[in-house]
């Protein structure tokens, strides 16, 4: 395997890069619709095997701008998988919307083209050892979602996408502050220029660095990439982006933009955590989670639109990894990466069967749509599924990772677990309600006739993974997850 | 020859922070784009001062970009723009000059109090410099959020750039990478938000973000 690697004109890691840049240059030239979707599949398909290589060898990371350690390479393989499984969803959801006259065909070189550059981004952000290339890619990913997110033209994909791009840049602004100051403060220890942004180098020296600068610093970075996390009060552009634009985006935006974000931020606060003097960031993180928690839990009582609901619950989840991360410690660090990893799975899962829904239905007002599991039997069951996991039942591996972090809260900080649970219980209560609405009952009409079978594969394998994971986490993973758990102290 | 760079620095550096101020009044459009104008060539002579106290030959590249691209090319295409969408007679409400104007000396004071102490173990030019740049972004923070016209909002924005910029060359060797990729993301932000616009008009007739405010759920 490592000669066949070893023969490539590229290393893997720059494969990440190479594969979804140049599929996007040909995808802008590809006009006819059923060849774009199959080499947007392509592409997605080759960059996920090139990430699962870097599970086996990786680059040196003096040679390169890109590095990879065992943080990074989770999210990396993540967000490939959940990629490639969008890109397949993709084919049949997008050429329904051509059908149905709702997107013009003149769009969908754009459309591809955008999304082999959203993967290119994200690798980019994630792999990029360099504080300053990782907030280009950042905002990379951010302009494009916004072209993405109004792809529909209508009213409301317009205003969803203005106040997303509005928000998104003043909090990548905000960031960008915070990466100035972070070089300040790394300048008097590392010397001026280029080293002095270098990832492996600042976390080195680390201890060294003015504890007054990195804690306003950390201050400027939280505000900027948790608005892209979205974590409460920051998060007003999370629901009209997740609702107004093409469904595959809002599972690639839940599934692994708020990732890539969340994945900038636990950098920083691993800075912040080797320096002795600054202030620690864990409770910072603990604040935010629970507000984003507990206003997310409230606010899915009150949607009455399907994807804004899912999106609200994405919300909600962000807020719980904050948590769980901003807690720290071996066993919350662990609980905090299971639950990215599954949240990750089974939210784009959701999107997946909602966005069929939404096109067999023809509506997204959850009050229109009733009785699935009578008409569309196997859509319903497995949105059913889909919704039980991401409300934290059991046997599901939402379940084994909410279970750790409230077990581990209550040991340690019991006055937390008070807020937790109770968050926990009303967004449980929020999806189970509204599922028994849609799931059972007397089925509404459907706009589109049974006879067509869309891609169900995606999102059976995403549930079946996630079942896996509740009833067996093969011991290698955890070893890797509770490793990556004591790098985040 | 030391003391009068530091002072001219902070001379430039605190003449953005008074052009922020004259923008947070302005309550016609054209002439919010003039005073951008002025914010963008402060700006460039603010950049082209520190290349040449730190002997950086690159940033007059900086600040060269920010006199033809920010304080030229970008107004008078706003300009035209302005005058196609026929909204240059419009006054904006800018929701009361005085409560506006005690907010931002408000904010120049929280970025003062923040920063000073903070990055005191900074070389002094940059100390002083990274608080009279947090205040120009603070201040286009404070204009987006007062504005509601959607050109208005892009000025606010830009000018919180500005203040971007002003910070990464106040940071002594901070490599060009970032700065190219801040003049860089100028543009490619403006060219999105001009396609956003184009569409907002064909759509709305109207430029007014109020009137997209009324599609949000609460509202329903």
């Amino acid at each position: 395997m490592s000669s066949f690697l070893n023969m490539l004109p590229f290393a893997p890691i720059d494969a990440l890069l190479v594969v979804p840049g140049v599929a996007a240059l040909l995808l802008t030239l590809i006009p006819q619709y059923r060849l774009g979707a199959r080499v947007n599949m392509l592409a997605s398909g080759i960059t996920f095997l090139f990430a699962l290589t870097l599970l086996i060898e990786r680059p040196d990371p003096t040679v390169s701008f890109l590095f990879v350690d065992d943080l990074n390479v989770v999210f990396v393989v993540l967000g490939t998988f959940v990629g490639f499984t969008t890109s397949i969803f993709s084919a049949s959801y997008i050429g329904h919307e051509i059908e149905i006259g709702r997107l013009k065909p003149g769009y969908i070189r754009f459309y591809h083209g955008m999304y082999q550059a959203l993967s290119f981004s994200m690798n980019l952000g994630l792999t990029a050892n360099n504080v300053g290339l990782m907030w280009v890619a950042v905002e990379l990913a951010t302009l494009t979602t916004v072209l993405m997110v109004g792809l529909y033209r209508t009213q409301a994909a317009l205003e969803a996408a203005w106040k997303y791009f509005i928000l998104g840049s003043v909090g990548i602004a905000l960031a960008l502050f915070g990466t100035i100051l972070i070089y300040m403060a790394a300048r008097p220890v590392i010397g001026e220029g280029h080293d002095a942004m270098v990832w492996t180098s600042l976390i080195a020296n680390a201890p060294k660095f003015s504890p007054e600068l990195l804690n306003v610093a950390f201050v400027f970075l939280m505000l900027g990439y948790g608005t892209k996390v979205g974590l409460a009060p920051l998060h007003a552009w999370l629901p009209d982006a997740h609702a107004e634009g093409p469904t595959p985006i809002s599972a690639v935006l839940s599934g692994l933009l708020l990732n890539v974000a969340l994945y900038a931020l636990l950098r920083f606060k691993m800075l912040l955590a080797a320096n002795p003097l600054a202030v620690a960031p864990g409770p910072l993180l603990v604040t935010l989670g629970l507000v984003s928690l507990i206003f997310a839990a409230f606010m899915l009582y009150l949607r009455r639109d399907i994807k804004r609901l899912f999106a609200y619950s994405s919300i909600e989840h962000m807020g719980l990894i904050a948590f769980a991360f901003g807690m720290g410690g071996p066993l919350a660090n662990f609980a905090g990466l299971l639950h990215m990893t599954m949240h990750s799975l089974t939210k784009s899962a959701i999107f997946f069967a909602v966005g069929q829904v939404a096109q067999v239905k023809g509506t997204q007002k959850i009050a229109d749509i009733r009785g699935l599991t009578e008409s569309h039997p196997t859509l319903g069951w497995s949105l059913i599924v889909g919704v039980a996991a991401i409300a934290g039942l059991p046997p599901m591996g939402i379940f084994t990772s909410e279970f750790l972090l409230v077990s581990s809260t209550f040991a340690r900080q019991p006055l937390l677990a008070i807020p937790l649970v109770i968050g926990l219980l009303l967004a449980f209560g929020a999806l189970i309600w509204r599922l028994t609405g849609i799931a059972f009952g007397k089925p509404s009409p459907s706009v589109v006739d049974a006879g067509r079978h869309p891609s169900m594969l995606p999102l059976i394998i995403h549930l079946v993974l996630v079942l896996i994971a509740g009833l067996y986490l093969p011991g290698p993973l955890v070893a890797w997850f509770q490793n990556v758990a004591r790098m985040l102290g | 020859m030391e003391r009068f760079s530091l002072d001219a620095a902070h001379l430039l550096a605190g003449g953005m922070v008074l052009v922020s101020f004259m923008m947070l009044y302005q309550n016609r459009i054209l002439g919010l784009l003039n005073v951008f104008a002025a914010h963008a060539v402060v700006l460039s002579l603010s950049v082209a001062w520190q290349a040449y106290v730190q002997s950086a030959p690159h940033l007059f590249v900086t600040a060269a970009i920010a006199l033809i691209l920010k304080a030229i090319i970008i107004p008078v295409a706003l300009h035209h723009m302005v005058l196609r969408l026929g909204v240059h007679r419009d006054i904006e409400t800018v929701g009361g000059i005085g409560p506006t104007m005690l907010m931002g000396i408000g904010l120049v004071a929280l970025s003062m109090v923040v920063m000073l102490p903070a990055a005191a173990e900074a070389d002094p030019i940059a100390r002083e410099d990274l608080a009279l740049a947090l205040s120009v972004i603070l201040l286009g923070l404070l204009m987006m959020v007062t504005r509601q016209n959607a050109i208005s909002q892009i000025v606010g924005f830009m000018s919180l750039e500005n203040g971007l910029v002003l910070a990464a060359t106040g940071a002594r060797g901070m490599p060009l990478v970032v700065e190219i990729s801040v003049a860089f993301s100028v543009l490619v932000a403006f060219i999105v938000i001009g396609v956003f616009l184009f569409r907002i008009r064909e759509r709305f007739d109207t430029i007014d973000t109020q009137a997209l405010d009324d599609f949000r759920e609460g509202r329903e």
